[in-house]
């Protein structure tokens, strides 16, 4: 059989509840769609469990679910951002990012060609970040059951001994620093919703940071703690730091980068920029003293907005757990935790 | 962005703060009208770095505040049933009702929808013709265009399933509730620009007639509120009232024509329940007779729904200037964005909710 590129689905355009069933259908699906994107010398095997040898040093393990609508938006699908996610959560653990999961809850009815495509993004976005998807499994649900295609992707990476990030390991004076533009992503899905009337040119910002990460762990292994602000943007990310390390973090409104076609749609929905989510970003707290190396680094990545990576802020040992902005003005406010779904404003 | 940027400039911002500071000789207190305005000022921490005697008084101009409980309880009623969808700007999804929020109905099976714009609600009409769609209407000046527009494209189109739940306020008559109120503290109002951009103000030169204040049609960046003050502290300090225009890149005396021929074509002047303050005589809008199809209240038979409001809530006073939001015993502790007694700590807008998310301890 030829396993070089994704063949079209012989018999269907849709998936059907018996490619979920354990029989024919289901291998055909997997020899068809995932293996052709996916294959390499583990997940070929095809057992049960994937069988793999992990070299010296701690490893780093992280599970995330994908359920963004819609399905495929400016600069990515749920494909890329499954892969990209996963990670990015191991990356910015310190961990180099080796074997993924992929687990696929497919709706009935749920068309081929895009179910195609999902798996080419996956694929190529696995081998962009240089990990191999070595197990797998899909459900298909009834009608009404699932919003297209849900995906969860599990990871495994390995962390150097000498590497110990952590959001508890904050300490006072270390510089903040964010690797690009800020609510890219979160934006670009939100605008491209059925039901928002206007059309924007904002692009998705996922993509993998391992490359750019360990880049930084080689040349600054000092750096105290990493985190990708996701869901919940730098608002969420900062808090969390606060609130981890007990200590306070100062941001200056003024360096935060935003771009201003993302500023102008969070103008138009009454959405704050800082809580919307970021899917190829990372927040690096490091000492003072190494932070233009970082940031350095962050822009020689090849990141369409590593040009806008910037020092942000400080942590202090003023206001413990909060996180306080700047304003350009000369006042202070409180950047607080998102509550939750974002609700765009009346007026 | 053009007209953004430069009215966010610190530099202009600090130049126009040293101007009020060496104008302002004694106290005055002025009230910014917009919750738009009261979010611009928290949230770049304007009233931080005012002269001490300019004090700033949060006013009752966001929507999702003064929008009566009652309104949403029907909102509730309606959603609840089979083959309704209500359509609702964002915010007013987390206000609380008697009960419960429209969130929780919906977290129960009800089909709510966020929707960007009114006419959104109509097309969702026109894509389900077996169910009806119902939009909660409410706002100021500013949202009562559009909500009028929805209402004649639904009858040009002969949708017989779209109908408006409606709770339109305007500005003028509670700024008159207010300075005919006893214990008015406010010397100068900035009004809202947005709200002038339909309206026009005339209807404000009466007001600053009659009690002899100074209005200020003032914009929402920081510079823009800055040259608000400024002018309203200039009047005071040399004893004028008047209607100055601090937003003149925007507002014109006349207001925006279409935009008021659409309104009083479908809408007729009405007296309307403001939650927290009460009844203010004229002070709203509600469907004309001949639009009485389009109304959810009557297509619905809720207008009887009668609500229960905290006690604990002061938000009345919050939305009167008699109390600032942290004056309120319930504030921060028995109230808060999570679990709201009171609108105003829900909306983007609401005064309690810009003091909890900006100054909270700091």
């Amino acid at each position: 059989m030829d396993l070089q590129c994704p063949a079209p689905h012989s018999r269907h355009e849709t998936v059907q509840m018996a490619h979920g069933a354990g029989g024919v259908l289901s291998r055909e699906l997997t020899r068809t769609v995932f293996l052709p994107s996916f294959g390499n010398s583990i997940l070929d095997m095809l057992d049960d469990q994937a069988r793999i040898s992990l070299g010296p040093g701690k490893i780093a393990f992280t599970t995330d679910t994908f359920v963004v609508s819609p399905l495929f938006f400016p600069g990515g699908n749920i494909g890329d951002l499954a892969v990209n996610g996963t990670v990015n959560d191991l990356a910015v653990g310190g961990a180099v990012p080796l074997y993924l999961s992929a687990g696929f809850v497919i709706e009935e009815g749920f068309f081929f060609s895009d179910l195609t495509k999902i798996v080419s993004a996956m694929a190529t976005a696995a081998a962009a970040a240089g990990v191999s998807i070595v197990t797998g499994d899909t459900k298909v649900v009834g009608k009404g059951q699932c919003d297209g295609i849900f995906i969860n992707t599990s990871g495994i990476g390995l962390i150097e001994d000498r590497f110990d990030l952590s959001c508890k390991n904050l300490r006072e004076g270390d510089a903040i620093l964010v690797s690009g533009s800020l609510g890219d992503h979160g934006m670009a899905v939100m605008t491209a919703r059925e039901g928002l009337s206007f059309q924007s040119e904002i692009s998705s910002d996922t993509v993998a940071l391992n490359r750019m990460i360990s880049s930084i762990l080689r040349d600054v292994p000092e750096v105290h703690a990493m985190r990708d602000p996701t869901r919940g943007g730098l608002a969420s990310t900062l808090n969390e730091l606060a609130d981890a390390s007990g200590k306070g973090i100062v941001v200056e409104e003024d360096r935060l980068p935003v771009r201003p076609e993302v500023q102008g749609a969070c103008e138009l929905l009454g959405i704050d920029p800082l809580t919307v989510a970021n899917e190829g970003k990372v927040v690096v707290a490091v000492p003072q003293k190494r932070a233009e190396d970082v940031l350095r680094i962050m822009q020689g990545h090849e990141d369409a907005s590593s040009g806008m990576a910037a020092i942000i802020g400080t942590v202090v040992k003023e206001h413990p757990g909060m996180v306080v902005v700047r304003t350009a003005l000369g006042g202070r406010r409180i950047l607080d935790m998102p509550l939750g779904e974002q609700l765009p404003r009346i007026c | 962005m053009k007209y953004i940027d430069e009215y966010r400039d610190p530099t202009r911002a600090r130049a126009i703060l040293a101007e009020i500071a060496k104008t302002v000789t004694r106290p005055w207190t002025i009230m910014e009208i917009c919750g738009g305005q009261t979010h611009s000022i928290i949230r770049n921490g304007i009233d931080q770095v005012l002269p001490d005697a300019v004090r700033l008084l949060h006013g009752p101009g966001c929507p999702v505040c003064v929008t009566p409980i009652e309104t949403l309880d029907r909102a509730l009623s309606i959603a609840s049933r089979s083959g309704v969808v209500l359509a609702s700007f964002g915010d007013m999804l987390r206000v609380p009702g008697s009960e419960k929020d429209l969130l929780t109905a919906r977290s129960e099976g009800a089909d709510v929808r966020i929707v960007y714009s009114s006419l959104e609600a109509v097309k969702i009409a026109r894509d389900n013709p077996g169910k009806e769609v119902v939009f909660l209407a409410v706002g100021f000046e500013t949202t009562a265009p559009g909500n009028a527009m929805a209402v004649l494209q639904a009858e040009r189109e002969g949708l017989d399933n779209f109908s408006e739940l409606v709770s339109q306020f305007m500005v003028p008559p509670a700024m008159h509730a207010i300075l005919s109120s006893g214990d008015c503290a406010v010397d100068g109002f900035l009004a809202a620009g947005h709200v002038c951009t339909v309206t026009g103000y005339e209807a404000y030169e009466a007001l600053a007639d009659t009690f002899h204040v100074p209005i200020v049609p003032t914009g929402f960046e920081p510079v823009d509120i800055l040259a608000g003050i400024l002018r309203a502290v200039t009047m005071l300090e040399s004893g004028m009232s008047g209607v100055e225009n601090e937003y003149a890149r925007v507002v014109e005396r006349e207001g925006n024509l279409t935009a008021r021929s659409a309104v009083e074509e479908v809408f007729e002047v009405s007296d309307r329940q403001w939650r927290g303050i009460g009844v203010i005589p004229r002070s709203g809008l509600c469907l004309r007779k001949r639009f009485a199809v389009f109304d959810a209240e009557e297509r619905f038979d809720v207008a009887s729904i009668q609500p229960v409001e905290s006690p604990l809530c002061r938000s009345g006073d919050v939305l009167r200037g008699i109390v600032k939001p942290d004056e309120c015993p319930a504030f921060g502790d028995g109230c808060t964005p999570l679990s709201p007694l009171g609108a105003p700590m829900v909306s983007g807008e609401g005064a309690c909710a810009a003091y909890f998310k900006y100054q909270r301890k700091v």
